[in-house]
Order: C-alpha cells, then structure tokens, then sequence
C-alpha cells in the first residue's frame, strides 16, 4: 500500500464522536484502575492467597492461588501454586528485587502502591478510587442513557450480531473499519467492560465488607462465600487487565493518533464509505 | 490546519509517553502518601468517612452479621497480633488462671464500677457463631461466647456526652517508636449492637490467652483489629483525641481507618 494512496481523498470526514460526559468518565476510569489495581495488590500481598468458601483454610486445605517463599538449598525461591500446580516464580512472585536483597512478597514492588509493604496506605488509596470508580459509572450510565449513547452506541444490533463472524475474521487480520458507530467486538467487549466486569469487581469488593454483610447478607449468598468474593475481586481484576492491553493493542494497531484523538478532543477521522469488499484495502491513517 | 494537527499530535505523543513513563518508573512515585500528615493522604482519607456515613446509612443499627452452623467450624480460630502478653500485670493475672481479674468501666458513666471474671460469666450469656475477618483477608469462622456489651453499659449508666467505647488492654504492640498498650475504640452503635459482646468463651471451651484471654471484644461488623484482646477496662469518652496518636486505636494510629467495617 502506498503512501499516496493513502491521500486525503482516500479518508472519510472527520466526525464528532465521543460526548465531552464519554471522555471525561473514559479518564477517569483509567485513572481509578490504576490506583486500584496497584493498590490492590498491595492489600494482596498482606495476604496472598485466595480460597474457595467463607474462610481460609488454614487446617484444612480450600486455597486455588498462593504466592509464597520457600529455603532451597540454592537460596530462597518464589513459589506461586494455582489450582494445585506449583510454578517456580522467583524474581517475580514469592521473591522479587535485588538478589543480594531479595524481597519475600507476592506482587513485586514495582507493581504496588506503595512500592513497600504498608497496607493501611493501599486500603486508604484503594477505597478513595473505589468510591472514584462507582460514582463515575453512575454518572456515565445516567448520562449516556440520557443522551443515547447507551442505545446508539453500545447496544448490539440484529445485523452486528450477523455481522459477529466477519468482525472476528476482520479483527484477526488486523482490518479495522472507522465507521461512525462502533464494531460489533467493540460493543460487545465495551458492554463486557461496563455491565459485566464492574458490576462484578464492586459486589464482590462489597462482599468483603463486614458492613455490608450485615446488611444484605444474600451478597455473601450470592457469591457463595467472602473468600470465594475475594477470589473472584481477583479474577475480575485479571480480566479488567487483560482488557486493557487487549484495548492499548487495538488503539494501536488501528491507528493510536485518530483513535487517540477522539477519546481526548471528541472528533474522528473515519473511513471513506465504500463497500465491504473493498474495506480490507483500507489504508492505515498516516 | 496540519499546524493544528501537528500540535495535537505532540500534545498526545507527550501525553502518551508521560503515562507510560508513570507505569514504568514503578510504584514508588505516590510513596509519599504513606505519609499520615501528606496533604493528598488527607483527601483520599476523606473516602474512609463516606464508607462509615454511607454503610450507617444503608445498614440498619441492629442488622446482624451472619452467623453460621456448627458444621462450618472446620479449625480453631487463627490467633493473630499479639498471642502471649508478656507485661507482669497479665502474667500475674494469668499465673493465678484471672481468679484476680477486674474489667473496669469507667469515665463518662453514672456509676463507674468493676466485674470478675466469675461476675461476667455469671450474666446472661450471647453465643454466636460467626465469620472473623482479618484486615489481612483472611476469614476463620469461630463460636465465641460472652457477655452483651450493651448490659455492661445499661448498668453503667452513659452519661449524655458520652460518644465512643475505648477498650485499654493488657498487651504492648510495638508502633515503630516502642512498644505501646494496645486499645481500640468504637462508636455507640456498634457497642450496642447485640452482637457485640465481652468474650470469654471460644468454641465451647474458656477463650484461650493466644485469643485474648480472659476478655476479648467481638463487633461482628468489622476487621480483627477492631476485636481488641486482653481488655481490662472499658472507657467513656466524648473524644479520643487525647489518647494515644489522637486516632482511636493502635491500628488506627499508623494510619488504618477507624470504622474497619470494610
């Protein structure tokens, strides 16, 4: 593909499309994830074992993750068993940092806030971002019922859902379509995001309260135990990461500068409108 | 307009690398906030107060936590913090099996007064068995028997400025500057909620000293620092500002929220 094929002529008009409300709550929710992923597993390390139930067993044996140090004859090794298999992890779990002063954590320094153990510090940060987090979606679902971005924008259609098999086909060949409304993995991994995983990563951080155990017991109903609500706060976390490089990867390849830009100043450059077959020769965005 | 274009760019591409720059460097960028007198820890502490207005808010003052059968204890409760006091108070106290035992009540009470071991036992009892959350994460499900706290303040009497309970325990808790006596403090509510009782059964049997023994603190609807062991007097008081760091707690004072019921 050449460059001067890829003139203005070959692009489509520029269009507004995110809301000033879908920019600023987009933001911030970054923002807060960071805070709270870091924070979090600081608080993980005070303990960094996850179980199945409503407690840990400590003289019986319900524990599907845990990060430990062990004394080998070669020094001390990071340990990290899940669902019974045992992996070798020093330098990164169990035993992180310099190896004249090897640091016996879980997570790895780099990866908490603070770098250092302190707990009380993670769970102040944690708990203002948690607050952050729920207020912001409250905001942008009101909003974005408010103003149609729910409807337009978000909620599949019959015809993506016809459309779900050559979207997948396209997103594995790397071919990206900048049409004016979203692609049917977008929308159905977006919804994931808001609808599914948030929902999920609060309750179960909810479940974990003493508080509000007490006043709606059916949480620790629900998810079957606040350990097993701890496990699964894990889990959505794991998950929430893993949409997030998978959402970097597709900003980039499908041209970071235009999709940057609409994220920040609202405004998109899409694709000429042409028909499907010739959409594969789309052209990059310089 | 590539002039525009151009500018934004730069304006993203420096963005863009300053983020990144923010995860790559490590963590140890926001350290200062572990800092109890940093500005910015002030105003992400502020979030602690929503959580305790909020959840009384939401959560009727009486509302139970949940308690559970016989069944699901499948272990002894895990001690954690200190487990063997080691102060000459206590180990005379323990060398005699607490037969000397007092709990005072005292400050901010019409009639401040003491109780034996045997006095207590000898009041209607509350036993429940119930989840222990660890500030850690971890939970132990334990059966814990004791006297209503909510009886020992009848019997008190509360003066009408009394706001908070402060527990004074036997053991020392070192805080980084030496070893201090550990105590807590909760506010009115949780010391009448009817869960929460003085503790001097554990599982069926006397509470052990690993557990807190001869009286141990149970307010079901928060973390184990909130639990204090080894309690030899309970204090009304309208403000804890006096005590200790001024935040109501041993745990607090290094800078753990005061309401822990999350």
């Amino acid at each position: 593909m050449s460059i001067a094929h890829e003139s203005t002529a070959s692009q489509g008009p520029l269009i507004y499309r995110q809301a000033l409300i879908t920019r600023l709550t987009h933001w911030t929710w970054a923002v807060c994830l960071f805070f709270l992923l870091l924070s979090g597993l600081q608080i993980f390390n005070a303990h960094p074992t996850l179980y199945i139930g409503n407690q840990s067993g400590f003289g019986y044996d319900n524990a599907v993750l845990s990060m430990r140090a062990v004394d080998t004859p070669h020094g001390p090794e990071g340990r990290t068993s899940i669902l019974g298999h045992e992996f070798n992890t020093t330098g990164v779990f169990g035993v992180s940092g310099p190896a004249d002063d090897p640091n016996y954590r879980g997570i790895p320094a780099a990866l908490t806030i603070p770098s250092y153990r302190d707990l009380a510090t993670g769970r102040v940060v944690h708990f203002f971002f948690a607050w952050l987090l729920v207020a912001t979606l409250v905001v942008w679902l009101a909003a974005s019922f408010a103003n149609g971005h729910l409807r337009r924008d978000l909620a599949p259609t019959r015809s993506d859902l016809e459309n779900f098999p050559n979207d997948v086909r396209d997103h594995v060949r790397f071919r990206f379509h900048h049409g004016e409304s979203y692609n049917v993995l977008q929308k159905l991994s977006y919804c994931a995001v808001l609808f599914v995983l948030f929902p999920l990563i609060i309750a179960t951080g909810l479940t974990m309260s003493p508080g509000i155990d007490a006043g709606f017991p059916w949480l620790v109903e629900l998810f079957g135990g606040r350990q097993t609500a701890r496990t699964l706060h894990f889990l959505a976390m794991f998950l929430l990461v893993l949409f997030f490089f998978v959402h970097v990867l597709m900003v980039l390849l499908a041209g970071p500068f235009n999709e940057l830009r609409s994220m920040i100043t609202g405004w998109y450059r899409t694709s000429p409108s042409i028909g499907p077959d010739k959409i594969a020769n789309e052209g990059k965005k310089p | 307009m590539s002039k525009i274009m151009l500018t934004r760019r730069k304006l993203l591409v420096t963005g863009a690398a300053g983020a990144s720059s923010l995860v790559l460097g490590g963590c140890d960028a926001f350290d200062f906030l572990s800092q109890n007198d940093s500005h910015a820890r002030a105003v992400l502490e502020k979030a602690n107060d929503l959580t305790y207005h909020a959840q009384r808010l939401l959560i009727r003052n009486g509302a139970l936590a949940p308690e559970y059968s016989e069944t699901e204890i499948r272990q002894g409760q895990r001690p954690n913090g200190s487990t063997d006091p080691q102060t000459n108070e206590y180990l005379t106290l323990k060398g005699n099996g607490f037969a000397d035992y007092r709990l005072a009540v005292t400050g901010l009470v019409e009639r401040p007064r003491s109780y034996s071991l045997a006095e207590l036992r000898n009041m209607p009892s509350r036993t429940q068995i119930t989840r222990h959350d660890c500030v850690e994460g971890w939970s132990c499900i334990a059966k814990w028997t004791g006297t209503a706290l909510s009886r020992i303040l009848d019997e008190a009497g509360l003066k009408p400025n009394a706001r908070y309970v402060v527990f004074h325990c036997y053991d020392k808790y070192d805080d980084n500057a030496g070893a201090v006596p550990y105590y807590e403090s909760c506010d009115l509510i949780d010391a009448r909620h009817p869960q929460t009782i003085l503790a001097y059964g554990l599982n069926g049997e006397s509470l052990p000293v690993a557990n807190g023994a001869p009286i141990r603190v149970r307010i079901e609807r928060a973390l184990g620092y909130k639990q204090p062991k080894y309690v030899h007097t309970i204090e009304l008081v309208d403000s804890f500002a006096h005590m200790g760091r001024g935040k109501g707690g041993f745990w607090e004072d290094l800078g753990y929220d005061w309401y822990a019921g999350i």
